[in-house]
């Protein structure tokens, strides 16, 4: 079939690259306006349907394919389809989707017969490919073994998959092409709805009447800061400059996020587009995409996804025919967390070591090579299509009263449904860990939720119906961030966690100013020392030092925090805050009763064996690398405490559960 | 170094700043390139660069050093990089760090002597739903357990 290009820039209309065609989006969808052909609106209307799904003669296969799905083997599961189908003479088609969030159970797998239905497969393995494919294409019926639900209606053979608790309770805004459509392709993209928003924005909008529409609809920046985005837009829009620059931050670096990963490889037009209208709002023409060296396959798309848009006529000179213009181009980061900082990215992209540098000015007066630059995070740009299509009031229905939309979030740790979610603003934790999240696997307990990366904070059960939004987490003393929710249960040590934190934060410091250089690994120093026996049995210095540094930790807390130059080391000791806050008992324990009840920090373990539970197997005496295990045969052993190195190795080995370590 | 293997660099090098422009934006992009097909940028090479794009040696230098993907010391074929990352660490990133240190018998940070693998820690990048996670070179390997690293290991070699 034809593309949307070859059908609607036709010669005889006139339409060319250089003489653009202003309706070409309408067009797409609604059928020529200026066509004299009628049967090229029957094509069109023909594409629209076979590129959403709606009407094709062969069984489509989606494949979930981000780096997700291929990690978990969605590869190897493709090369099988490919190899059943020509087997059996099927035909088929193959469509690599980018992810739908439910990460816990890929690889995923959707069939949708020419009349059917899509049926949703999970954890779909080689072995199960066969029986998959007799069963749905050959049968046409549901592969139940691995049936995650129906996009259709529910029945009594297969539920929706609206009804999936992981689903039902989320609301997609910026992922709602994700894992639907293929992420590849512009054509699908514009069949779904895509470039409306850019169409409406160039055809009948002025500049200031975007800005003003962001403003209204409440969109806050979704990077960390919470930042009013129209606001942002407005300053730089004022700015007198010949030359401005839009930059997407996309160097998402906290630990546990990958929402923006998710974003670029399964939907990257949506990127494109909101930076487009974001470059059209201020008067931008050249913006860059900053996206981290670790997301190979995001950066393959979206370079492929700016050179469609350029054939396209949706990037380049006179867009649509609007006069506007755009560059876009991809900058690879280099693997420096801080480069995610605005004005370090800045330099980065400079080509200058990664170093932010003060503000005022604010980049939005004098940013990339002094010019007005605004830099907006991955999901920001992706909220903004939508908003201009649907309207301002239609988003700021949506969340609470300061916080409007929606966010996602990326669920990992010690939870049943790892993925990615994204919820209306305001649900509570309690929604997202327990309804969303399916709780805390193996029967354990859930302990803590660490939200907003390393510049958050850890969250307890009390304060588990605490509403999701800028505000709310505030108060509880951690940070929307970008959007990370790392579950612990109670094997977490929340020393071991904030140790864990502090060591990232001084890698990662750059440098530059002395309070966040010195000042966080000196905090280090303080809470490694919490759970470290440097001597057999600690002497007495070695206690004084340790109460000494516990003395000064908050001082020490409150300089960095006020006199860091950037928000890397103004938050970096939220973490420890934020733990002693909650969980100052755990301190506690490990301070005066030298004693860690989560079993994580190895020098105040004592590992013990039950005389009543030994068999005297010997198992432990032959595994343990030291020679501490002592006994005779059918007797109970022992271990000799000051020989142990507390490798751990009796306890796995031991058959009956005799030893323990807390 | 011998002088036509010094010519060859500086050839190379050339090349690339025709490719990616003499302007300090370049830079990155420049040493990324180089990084990307020697696993290192040497020393000479750095020199080269600095002269093309007509900046101080030492400014190149200080951009190499200060970037964890870009690196003035010589690497290994493949770079091995473990995340050591909060999910991963909750998981178990400890157990595969220490069997992948076993089997090629180096410790983070070192390279084989055979010149094959370079092990790195690195941060979390992304697949922390499915962790413990490492990159080998481009490609990303997750729902590590040690025994399935070293596989991985094995399949490479
Ligand atoms: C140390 C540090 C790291 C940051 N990392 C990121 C990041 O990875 N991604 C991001 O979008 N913003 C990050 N930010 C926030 C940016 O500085 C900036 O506020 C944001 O990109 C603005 O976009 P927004 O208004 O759309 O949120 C970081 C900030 C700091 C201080
Ligand atoms: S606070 Fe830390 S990361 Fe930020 S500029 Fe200072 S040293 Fe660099
Ligand atoms: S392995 Fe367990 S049962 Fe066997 S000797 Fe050791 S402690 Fe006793
Ligand atoms: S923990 Fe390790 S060193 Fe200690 S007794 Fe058990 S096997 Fe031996
Ligand atoms: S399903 Fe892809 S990030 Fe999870
Ligand atoms: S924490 Fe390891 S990949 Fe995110």
């Amino acid at each position: 079939m034809k593309s949307f290009f070859e059908l609607i820039y036709c010669k005889e209309c006139g339409h060319s690259l250089e003489n653009p065609y202003p309706e070409f989006i309408t067009c797409c969808t609604k059928g020529t306006l200026c066509h004299h052909d009628k049967n090229v609106d029957k094509e069109i209307e023909e594409y629209n349907k076979k590129l959403t799904y709606q009407k094709h003669n062969k069984p489509v296969i989606f494949i979930g394919m981000g780096t997700c799905g291929l990690a978990s083997g969605a590869g190897k599961v493709k090369v099988e389809i490919e190899n059943v189908l020509k087997e059996q003479k099927i035909k088929a088609d193959i469509v690599s989707v980018g992810c739908i969030g439910y990460c816990a159970k890929e690889p995923i797998v959707d069939i949708k017969l020419p009349d059917g239905d899509r049926v949703s497969y999970c954890e779909v393995t080689p072995k199960d490919v066969k029986e998959l494919i007799d069963t749905t294409i050959n049968k046409k019926g549901i592969y139940k073994k691995k049936v995650l639900g129906t996009f259709g209606e529910g029945n009594e053979e297969v539920t929706s998959i609206h009804d999936n608790p992981f689903f039902k309770y989320q609301k997609k805004i910026v992922l709602q092409n994700c894992g639907i459509i293929n992420p590849e392709s512009i054509d699908e993209y514009i069949a779904h709805g895509g470039f409306k928003g850019l169409d409406k924005a160039l055809r009948l909008m002025k500049p200031a009447e975007v800005v003003d529409e962001i403003l209204r609809s409440g969109l806050r920046g979704r990077g960390g800061g919470g930042f009013l985005t129209g606001k942002k837009w407005e300053f730089a829009l004022q700015q007198e400059s010949e030359q401005k620059y839009v930059i997407c931050n996309a160097d998402e670096g906290d630990p546990g996020a990958f929402m923006d990963r998710s974003v670029l490889e399964s939907d990257p037009y949506k990127l494109v587009e909101g930076m487009a209208i974001a470059a059209y709002a201020i008067g931008a023409s050249a913006g860059y995409i900053y996206c981290r060296a670790e997301y190979p396959l995001a950066i393959e798309r979206i370079n492929n996804t700016i050179n469609k848009c350029k054939e396209y006529g949706l990037l380049g000179k006179n867009i649509l025919g609007s006069g506007f213009n755009l560059e876009l181009k991809v900058k690879k980061g280099a693997g420096a967390f801080v480069c995610g900082e605005e004005t370090a990215l800045i330099a980065s992209i400079e080509g200058e070591r990664g170093m932010p540098r003060p503000r005022p000015p604010y980049p939005a007066v004098s940013g990339l090579w002094g010019k007005p630059t605004i830099i907006n995070n991955v999901e920001t740009l992706a909220n903004i299509a939508s908003i201009i299509v649907k309207g301002a009031d239609w988003f700021a229905s949506v969340g609470t009263e300061k916080s409007k939309g929606t966010k996602v979030f990326a669920l990992s740790g010690k939870i049943a449904n790892s993925g990615l979610i994204e919820v209306p603003m305001g649900v509570t934790l309690n929604d997202v860990i327990f309804k969303i999240g399916g709780g805390i696997p193996n029967g354990k307990k859930f302990k803590a939720v660490q939200i907003g990366g390393p510049s958050g904070g850890c969250l307890p059960e009390s304060v588990i119906e605490t509403s999701v939004d800028y505000e709310s987490l505030r108060e509880v003393g951690a940070m929307m961030g970008s959007g990370g929710f790392v579950v612990m249960d109670e094997d977490t040590c929340m020393v071991d966690v904030a140790r864990y934190f502090m060591t990232f934060i001084q890698n990662e410091s750059c440098g530059k100013c002395v309070p966040c250089r010195e000042g966080t690994k000196r905090m280090l120093e303080i809470i490694e020392r919490i759970p470290k026996k440097y001597q057999k049995d600690g002497n007495k210095l070695e206690q004084f030092q340790r109460f000494k540094g516990i003395i000064h930790l908050r001082r020490l807390a409150e300089v960095i925090q006020n006199t860091s130059l950037c928000g890397l080391g103004q938050s970096a000791p939220n973490p420890v805050l934020s733990g002693l806050k909650y969980f100052r008992h755990e301190y506690e324990e490990h301070l005066y009763e030298r004693k860690c009840s989560a079993g994580v920090c190895k020098d105040l373990l004592v590992y013990k064996i039950d005389p009543k539970a030994c068999t005297g197997c010997t198992v432990c005496a032959k595994k343990c690398p030291v020679e501490a295990i002592v006994g005779e045969k059918k007797h109970p052993h022992h271990i000799i405490v000051d020989k142990c190195i507390k490798c751990g190795l009796c306890y796995e080995n031991c058959k009956f559960n005799a030893i323990s370590f807390k | 170094m011998l002088i036509s293997e010094k010519q060859a660099l500086t050839e190379r090098v050339g090349m690339l700043v025709q490719k990616y422009g003499n302007s300090r934006s370049a830079l990155i992009p420049i040493l990324q390139d180089i990084q990307y097909n020697f696993k290192y940028v040497s020393d000479f090479e750095q020199q080269e660069v600095a002269r093309l794009l007509d900046i101080h040696p030492v400014e190149v230098y200080s951009v190499v050093s200060f970037y964890s993907f870009l690196s003035p010391n010589i690497r290994g074929k493949y770079i091995v990089r473990l995340c050591q990352t909060i999910s991963c660490e909750l998981s178990g990133k400890e157990k595969v760090a220490k069997a992948i240190e076993r089997e090629l018998g180096i410790k983070f940070g070192e390279t084989t002597k055979d010149k094959k693998f370079t092990l790195e820690y690195t941060n979390c990048m992304g697949m922390c739903d499915q962790s413990p996670a490492m990159m080998i070179n481009e490609k990303v390997y997750a729902n590590l357990t040690p025994e399935k690293a070293v596989q991985i290991l094995k399949e490479v070699k």
